[in-house]
């Protein structure tokens, strides 16, 4: 079972390595993650926006809906935390 | 549980330290538009000067100054107010949260209105990060008993 597990572990790394080999070079400017959209947030987000800080204006105007979403994950949190660890008068001695 | 202890020295500089974090916060909140900073960080700012207040003071004074039913509103009214400039977009006729929607009621060319939407948006951030910041330490420091709810337990003098 070790040798099998081994093998499996070696032939999943074997084809994560083989699937970066098609990847552009990090920082490429040609790259699909680098000409498609972003060139549009660079050049536009002052005059879409008014704001100088892109990375402001992605994270809360282009991308407003993700960002709910992360606000609502950290609220689930506190509110989770407070689901299980808080106690009330009436349920404290059980 | 978080006992106040009589230390002069770090209750002092806590009280001078606390206003001037707060301040900090705020800038990093509303200079997020020109900065590195915004909504979450700023937050966890709020959040950690409340913690400090806390640590310095002790449960049976930070009860007082930051009662856990308002930290409770207030992390609800942060999202609230997110996900509520989000519908108020729809209800001028945008998409949700198209800021530019917000010009006809601020009175402000579209870019505009949509750099004023980001700041709501990320001060709806700041008070949901900075509630259960202190939400979680609140509930870890003190196992989820708070202390007005503990009772003495029995054949023990309270």
């Amino acid at each position: 079972m070790k040798v099998l597990g081994f093998i499996v572990t070696v032939l999943t790394g074997a084809l994560l390595i083989y699937g970066t080999l098609d990847m552009p070079n990090y920082g490429d400017p040609d790259s699909p993650a680098s000409s498609h959209v972003s060139p549009r947030y660079i050049t536009d987000t002052e005059i879409d926006t008014a704001t100088p800080n892109i990375v402001t204006s992605v994270l809360a105007d282009y991308r407003g809906y993700d960002t709910l979403g992360e606000t609502t994950v950290i609220f689930t949190a506190g509110m989770s935390c407070i689901l299980i660890l808080r106690r009330r008068k009436k349920s404290y001695k059980v | 549980m978080v006992f106040r202890k009589e230390d002069i020295i770090v209750s002092t500089i806590a009280r001078i330290l606390i206003p001037f974090i707060q301040l900090y916060a705020l800038y990093v909140i509303m200079h997020g538009h020109y900065s590195p900073g915004g909504g979450f960080q700023g937050g966890v700012i709020l959040g950690a000067s409340m913690v400090l207040l806390l640590l310095t003071r002790g449960h049976d004074e930070a009860k007082y100054k930051i009662p856990e039913n308002m930290v409770i509103t207030l992390s609800s009214i942060g999202v609230l107010i997110y996900a509520g400039i989000g519908f108020l977009c729809i209800l001028l006729l945008g998409n949700f949260l198209d800021y530019s929607k917000l010009a006809v009621l601020l009175h402000v060319d579209p870019a505009h209105a949509r750099s004023l939407g980001i700041l709501g948006v990320e001060i709806g951030v700041g008070f949901a990060v900075m509630a259960v910041m202190y939400s979680i330490f609140l509930d870890i420091s003190t196992g989820g008993v708070l202390p007005e709810d503990e009772e003495p337990e029995e054949g023990t003098e309270a």
